[in-house]
């Protein structure tokens, strides 16, 4: 609660430089896997049958797979974005690593998804996959072929890492504020009118400071011209 | 019942190029993720260059 006050955890407003399309995929990306959760916990409660030999299950099946599909594609265009943003300036290593992680989780979620289909596409899927995690010599430990441990590991144990590091991305989004972007080089610097080495400020430099109130990015409207803020924990 | 959009009862078209192979729905996705992050950063958000930004 000291890290995240109220204020801070559900802010009535935000810097100006969030109006970028780049987050509205991460909330897409967010939206996806609430419908994933949502429909998964729906197929695991009615079994493979169900979502093979009913309409309803057919439904639902379908419901789960697309949301998958447009969860990677959301979150792939976000992660690109926050790339390309250095998006772990200013002491928010931890905010980058764990968005990247939950990626890097979310594929072998969706791996054993594939594989626990009950079907010729999972039979396929499986068999392609064995090779190559033979090769990487994981094979025994993660059999792509053993239904029960792949059901098992969809069901349970990835969901929950992948939703444990999506809360721990958010909550740590609410305590660092978003990241501010680089500093451009000014007009006059440009035209060669700039004093040697001064730093000089943005033109908007303060407009998104006067428009924010408890965005979580404390007193720095933006970055020192693309460098990180050492030692910036809070 | 409706009919898929496109025939899924075939095997899969692929793009090959020296070592690199892959289904062309994949690189439809591939190719239809890279032009919305393209458009995302270009298309100007709604409202953000009303007030706070002198021009």
């Amino acid at each position: 609660m000291a890290a995240l006050p109220p204020e801070k955890l559900l802010p009535d407003a935000q810097p100006s430089y969030m109006a970028s399309w780049i987050y509205v995929f991460g909330v897409l990306s967010l939206v996806s896997l609430v419908l994933i959760i949502a429909s998964g916990s729906i197929l695991t409660l009615k079994g493979p049958g169900w979502w093979h030999f009913t309409s309803v299950g057919h439904f639902f099946n379908s419901i789960h797979l697309w949301s998958v599909e447009l969860f990677f594609f959301f979150l792939v265009i976000h992660l690109w974005g926050k790339y390309w943003m250095a998006a772990w300036r200013g002491g928010r290593a931890r905010v980058w690593m764990t968005g990247a992680v939950a990626f890097i989780v979310a594929v072998p979620c969706a791996l054993t998804g594939y594989v626990s289909q009950q079907n010729f596409d999972a039979q396929w899927i499986s068999t392609q996959a064995k090779d190559g995690l033979n090769a990487a010599g994981v094979g025994a430990f993660f059999n792509v072929t053993n239904f029960g441990q792949m059901y098992s590991y969809h069901v349970l144990l990835l969901p929950l890492a992948v939703v444990a590091l999506v809360a721990a991305h958010i909550l740590l989004v609410r305590k660092h504020g978003i990241v501010p972007p680089f500093e451009l080089a000014p007009r006059a610097s440009a035209a060669g009118l700039e004093t040697e080495g001064r730093p000089v400020a943005r033109e908007d430099h303060g407009s998104g400071n006067g428009a924010r109130h408890g965005s979580g990015t404390e007193s720095h409207p933006v970055a020192e011209s693309g460098s990180p803020r050492p030692g910036r924990t809070t | 019942m409706m009919a898929a959009i496109v025939n899924l009862n075939q095997p899969a078209h692929t793009v090959h190029w020296h070592f690199f192979t892959m289904t062309v729905s994949n690189v439809v996705v591939i190719v239809l993720m890279l032009v919305v992050f393209v458009l995302a950063v270009l298309v100007p958000f709604p409202g953000s260059g009303r007030k706070g930004r002198p021009r």
